[in-house]
């Protein structure tokens, strides 16, 4: 995998992990780009895009795009299965997990997508061993995922 | 539904505004922990561009008084962190907070830490300078007792490193691959994966342990370890087969549910862990008809099991589906793939059909009959609302294009052309027509020219001034060289002159640049094959776009001199005067230059005809390049005195010695690379001859036929390889004919008869479609498979580019090659070679000597060289082990299978080895065999290069025909043939060489030479064998003999260094001893010895040079080197390591 965003229905950033050494001004002009391309599909699209020499594999889920980037060999159908696995993931830590979640603790989000995905690869695909370490690491943290107004859950709404 | 977020947003700003006051080291502690909420609600409440610029620069300014505060405690700079990252999420610069992310991750306890290597991942690339800075932290929480900090550590390593540090966390790493907890061995796995990504070379010495991580009992560990082997096998796939059985063995497993349950998704067992294994099955399996046997059971089987109706079912089947299309066929498995693609089409889910699409696309040059089963789904999915899917149907199309049938695609590909707007889709897009439309082959399958013609207008119209250089190019020469037929070829010419002067005369319309160049070129060289327009009218449109604004000066040029060829044939010449009085006015100067030119060849128009000769562009000029008309000028001015010529480089010897002579202090040679050869090669100095104890005459007569074959090939590299490849491609692709058309009459018949059915019930829009497809789908019918494949007749093939264009420029090369022979004048040398494969062939039967004065023989032959071991190291040490571990040498050895073959192996290497005797070589090696052939290898060690010799001999009673030897073109080597490397036939029993002459082309450790042998039996059966062949740098080094004088200013000269200590064992602990591993193993000269300290060069070939100092302090031998190239010092460090190590 070469990269992965998460953008809101406003096309605001929400995570971006690089995995390809870009300069920020490439990042931002791919970034602006691709955010532009998927808004503009619509729900009944297909999940794929050929951009430039890649596939962008996104999935919405309530008003948040996942969205990869592969290149033309990888399995599309698998990589829609990461996202959603992600999703389950950030589900089960949050406990029904929304958009709000995503951006008040990032950083957890960050920490989550590291523990799944390492380098580009796929790091661990059992969901209690990626919750067992992140939890190992947590163990010293103060207070949990702060609950804050009206909840959306993500995974209850896949579009 | 996001509006609700958007409105739970909005409604809390009131928090962050109250915050907003409070900045600086002194701000509320308290508050901390909610300043990024308040940050992120402060920006939602925020209504334009401008506003949030605003406010986050003032962030920014309080972060930055903050960060750098030395009151400020490492928790709030946690705090600071996470606000940093948002503020860059959002596209600000936060880089001053870059080194105190690096000091968070440095001092921080376990939760600061973690944030801050989070953020050094999030802000820094590899090669960024500060990420230096975090080496020790990484080092330091390798070391550390808490596994947490071990795994941060190793996740920060995964994801970025600077590549130069690798050395100093390789070792700690490689200790976490025995680590009892899973968690930590499998970042290790993952952290040497990068390494083997950014620096492959430093990883090659712990393959054995990935092959131990392969078997880990932990899941999570092995699944890891794929990602390397996915990664090596793609590179390299001959060097893993012996893994085929594993990786099978696991897949079975996986498939058959039993891993743990919790590696299941969605109750499929580990869908990634199947999926990487299929790739890497694909990949071994590739063109290997043993290996894929392995593979065909559990195939059967995944495409079985997977039957949920999930989308991760459809997953693994489409990977399957590839892999079954990917390795050698076999025809129940691909009858089940097929159905595979058949759900896939028609699945009423958009990204299921898209793959179908995609799996076609990939399958149908195998299969066309698939096209034909869906041709009404393709045809839906090519008015399909989703571009997306109409672009890969379009995709689909291309690779079904024939004679038949390209009209009707490319009139579908420039409706999509011409509604897309991003460059990098027109671009590929215009690529694909031009590409349909003959461009790149050989026939065209072009209808008429008309078409052809305003095709290639549309082409040039859309892909303008963004499409691929070659298309405009190629079209002109198609033009020029035209086809068979030369009234045909008139006619089209014609044809494009007519239908550039219609839209010449449209007014207002812009075409791109490229086009314009095309239209001048067309116009200048075929406007006299019009009868009317005379060239005056010509003349006045091309006037008309010199004079607009809007043509680029680069397209002016392209239209001047299409003037300049059309002014000899206008009658009247009013517009070119005005042009000339125009341009040899103009600012732009070589718009002048070209005005000039006209203006003065037009003064002797005679000369300018003869210059400018009409319908010529594809005729050779003959140029006097001796320039001998010009003797009687130089003689008459020799004899008034003026000064002879002199070539630059003689003017530049005279200017140097010059200068050493009024220098009282002088000064160092310069040594570049040129330089070296240059004093090298007369001399005569060359290894094997110095040895072996021939005169110094051999030696020089070696260095020079050497230099000569190394000319020569690079004709013969031109010259031939095209040739070979059309061979191979037609081979290739006559296979899979029978099969094929019985099985597409069935389908045929099937399609008819559902035509016939559904005649009575179409709507007018099915009828249409049914059109659409007889017309896609029309040469893929029964009887004209054979026209797919490119040979049939039978449709009107109206172009057929000649043949005789390719024949002339072979001849051109090969001419040419002649000339440089003489030009060197020891073509006596040149055939050097050739006579001593015909000595070979001759003296063959007379050398069928037996094994034992053979082993006599190389006895003798290793006595004579300095360095026997060299070849031992390198065949028994860096050989990849897996290639050679059976096979090694024992060519002489009584268990080899047939007794002829031995036979013929051990004269063979008699004489080669008697020729090369002087030259030192390895041992002669099986690389691959089969019932017919075996193939054999050695390497000789010449002195300026590396020559393999591959021996291919016919274990058969038959004669082999046109045998041929192809190697892949390898990263880091430039291989160039030898002569006398194709053979046409291969006698029974009988031995043939191909050699090939081997250069580094830059400094590495050891890779893998890799390559095929095809050959065809009596019965034209063509079989293909795969062999590789492991090269180490040290095959690459030679001596350097320079005195210790040039040794200083050398090494003086060089930039580039490596230091290391080298701790070695009592016995090498000697100078002397080490000395000679040194001498004998990597092949350095010794300059001199100066006490405890020694001086040695070397060189890799072609001439990069390389010296080395050493100290010996007790047991610690202190190594330097240096060089002109950058990274020679390092391999050539590790080479030495091992070879002390080894020792």
């Amino acid at each position: 995998m070469q990269f992965m965003l998460l953008f809101s229905r406003q096309g605001k950033l929400r995570l971006q992990k690089w995995y390809v050494p870009l300069s920020d001004k490439e990042k931002k002009k791919i970034t602006r780009e691709l955010v532009q391309t998927v808004l503009a599909r619509k729900p009944k699209m297909c999940s794929f895009l050929e951009w430039r020499d890649l596939k962008i594999v996104y999935k919405r889920y309530a008003s948040l795009y996942f969205c990869c980037a592969i290149e033309d060999q990888d399995n599309e159908l698998i990589t829609l299965e990461i996202i959603h696995r992600y999703v389950e993931l950030l589900d089960k830590y949050f406990g029904s997990v929304c958009e709000l979640d995503i951006i008040f603790n990032f950083e957890k989000a960050y920490f989550i997508l590291d523990e799944f995905l390492l380098g580009g690869e796929v790091q661990e695909t059992s969901k209690k061993n990626v919750l067992k370490a992140i939890e190992q690491a947590d163990l010293l943290q103060e207070g949990g995922a702060e609950a804050e107004g009206e909840r959306e859950s993500l995974k209850q709404t896949p579009y | 539904m996001s509006d609700i977020v958007e409105k739970t947003l909005t409604a809390l700003p009131g928090l962050f505004l109250q915050n907003q006051s409070v900045g600086g080291p002194a701000g509320v502690k308290a508050s901390f922990s909610s300043r990024l909420g308040g940050l992120v609600r402060g920006i939602t409440a925020l209504t334009s561009k401008h506003e949030e610029e605003k406010l986050i620069q003032q962030e920014l300014s309080n972060l930055k008084a903050t960060v750098s505060a030395p009151t400020t405690t490492l928790k709030m700079m946690k705090e600071c962190m996470v606000r940093l990252i948002y503020c860059e999420m959002l596209g600000y610069d936060a880089s001053f907070g870059y080194i105190h992310a690096i000091k968070l991750a440095q001092q921080g306890n376990l939760l600061e830490k973690r944030v801050g290597y989070l953020a050094v991942s999030l802000f820094l690339h590899e090669s960024h300078e500060l990420l230096l800075l975090l080496v020790n932290t990484v080092v330091k929480d390798l070391q550390s007792t808490n596994l947490v900090e071990v795994c941060m550590a190793l996740t920060i390593v995964s994801q970025i490193f600077p590549r130069e540090m690798i050395p100093a966390v390789l070792p700690l790493i490689e200790d976490k691959l025995q680590h009892s907890k899973e968690i930590i061995r499998r970042k290790a796995v993952l952290a040497l994966y990068k390494f083997h990504l950014i620096a492959p070379n430093q990883v090659q010495h712990i393959h054995i342990k990935f092959r131990k991580a392969l078997c880990d009992r932990d899941v999570g560990v092995m699944a890891a370890s794929l990602h390397i082997y996915f990664r090596m096998i793609k590179e390299n796939s001959s060097g893993y087969k012996d893994l085929t059985g594993s990786f099978v063995t696991i897949l079975k497993q996986v498939v058959g549910g039993k891993l743990p349950v919790d590696f299941n998704y969605h109750s499929v067992p580990a869908p990634w862990l199947q999926i990487q294994l299929l790739r890497i099955l694909g990949l071994l399996g590739k063109d290997d008809q043993r290996t894929s046997e392995l593979m065909y059971d559990v195939l059967d089987e995944s495409l079985r099991r997977a039957e949920l109706n999930h989308n991760v079912t459809y997953a693994i089947l489409f990977e399957c589906v590839h892999t079954v299309y990917s390795i050698y066929p076999k025809s129940e498995l691909l009858e089940k793939a097929a159905k595979c693609i058949g759900k896939f089409v028609l699945s009423p889910k958009i990204n299921l059909k898209y793959l179908g699409l995609k799996a076609l696309t990939y399958v149908i040059q195998q299969d066309p009959t698939l096209a034909l089963q869906h041709q009404m789904t393709i045809i839906e999915c090519l008015d399909h609302p989703d571009p997306i899917i109409k672009r890969e149907t379009l995709e689909l199309l291309y690779r079904i294009t024939n004679a038949q049938n390209i009209t009707v695609i490319v009139q579908k590909m420039l409706e999509y052309l011409h509604q897309s707007k991003e460059e990098y889709i027109i671009v590929n897009l215009v690529g694909k027509i031009a590409d349909v439309l003959v461009l790149n082959t050989v026939d065209t399958y072009a209808p008429d020219n008309a078409w052809f013609i305003q095709t290639m207008n549309a082409v040039f119209s859309v892909g303008g001034d963004v499409m691929h250089p070659d298309i405009p190019n190629n079209f002109l020469r198609l033009l020029a060289e035209g086809f068979d037929d030369e009234t045909e070829d008139q006619q089209l010419r014609l044809y494009a002159v007519q239908s550039y002067l219609t839209l010449l005369d449209v007014e207002n319309v812009f075409y791109p640049q490229k086009f314009l160049q095309v239209m001048s070129w067309v116009l200048g060289e075929y406007s006299y094959l019009l009868d009317k327009d005379t060239p005056e009218e010509v003349l006045t449109k091309l006037y008309k776009l010199l004079m607009n604004d809007s043509v680029s000066s680069e397209t002016k040029a392209w239209l001047i001199a299409a003037v300049t060829k059309l002014t000899p044939q206008a009658h009247s010449s009013n517009i070119v005067e005005r042009l000339i009085q125009e341009f040899t006015i103009s600012l732009d100067t070589c718009m002048r230059q070209h005005a000039f030119e006209l203006k003065h060849l037009r003064e002797n128009l005679e000369l300018m005809k003869s210059l400018l000769p009409v319908d010529k562009s594809c005729e050779d000029m003959v140029v006097d390049a001796s320039l001998s008309f010009l003797d009687g000028f130089v003689a008459e001015e020799l004899s008034q005195g003026a000064a002879p010529y002199k070539p630059h480089h003689q003017r530049q010897e005279e200017k140097l010695s010059q200068e050493k002579v009024l220098n009282f202090e002088p000064y160092g040679l310069s040594f570049s690379s040129s330089g070296f050869t240059g004093r090298q090669s007369p001399a005569g100095i060359s290894l094997g001859s110095d040895l072996s104890g021939n005169s110094a005459e051999t030696g020089l007569k070696e260095t020079n036929s050497l230099k000569l074959e190394g000319i020569k090939k690079l004709w013969g590299k031109e010259g031939y390889l095209p040739k070979k490849e059309g061979k191979t491609g037609d081979e290739t692709e006559a296979l899979p004919v029978p099969q094929e058309s019985i099985i597409m009459e069935n389908v045929d018949q099937t399609i008819t008869k559902k035509d016939q059915c559904q005649v009575l019930t179409q709507s007018k829009e099915e009828k249409e479609k049914q059109l659409l497809a007889s017309s896609l789908f029309v040469g893929l019918g029964s009887e004209s498979t054979i026209n797919l494949l490119g040979k049939a007749d039978t449709v009107s093939h109206k172009f057929r580019r000649k043949s005789k264009v390719k024949e002339t420029k072979s001849g051109e090369t090969s001419s040419a090659h002649n000339i440089t022979c003489s030009y060197f004048s020891s073509s006596s040398n040149a055939t050097y070679e050739d006579d001593y494969y015909l000595d070979t062939l001759q003296d063959r039967e007379d050398k069928e000597l037996n094994k034992f004065s053979l082993n006599s023989e190389l006895l003798d032959s290793e006595s004579l060289t300095e360095l026997p071991s060299v070849e031992k190291l390198s065949n028994c040490k860096l050989s990849s082990p897996s290639l050679f571990t059976d096979n090694n040498m024992e060519g002489f050895h009584p268990s080899q299978p047939t007794a002829p073959s031995v036979a013929n192996e051990t004269s063979l290497a008699s004489s080669l080895l008697e020729e090369t005797s002087e030259h030192m070589h390895s041992d002669l090696v099986e690389v691959c065999h089969n019932e017919t052939i075996s193939m054999s290898s050695y390497k000789i060690w010449k002195d300026d290069c590396l020559l393999m010799v591959w021996s291919v001999s016919n274990k058969s009673g038959l004669e082999l025909k046109s045998a041929n030897l192809e190697i892949a073109p390898a990263e880091y080597f430039k291989i160039t043939e030898q002569p006398g490397c194709c053979l046409p036939v291969i006698e029974a029993e009988s031995i043939k060489t191909f050699q090939y002459n081997v250069q580094m082309e830059k400094p590495f450790t050891d890779g893998n030479l890799t390559g095929f042998i095809n050959y065809q039996m009596m019965d034209t059966h063509s079989v293909q064998l795969e062999f590789s062949v492991n090269l180490s740098l040290l095959d690459f080094i030679r001596p350097l003999k320079i005195s210790t004088e040039n040794f200083g200013k050398l090494w003086l000269s060089f930039a580039n260094d490596v230091k290391q200590n080298v701790k070695v064992s009592e016995s090498q602990a000697a100078l002397s001893s080490a000395l000679k591993t040194l001498q004998q193993k990597l092949r350095l000269h010794v300059v001199e010895i100066i006490g405890n300290e020694g001086l040695l060069a070397c060189q890799l070939l072609p001439s990069i040079p390389c010296l080395l100092h050493f100290r010996v302090h007790g047991d610690v031998l202190a190594l330097w080197f240096r060089s002109s190239c950058s990274s020679l010092p390092d391999y050539l460090l590790y080479q030495c390591q091992k070879v002390m190590e080894g020792s």
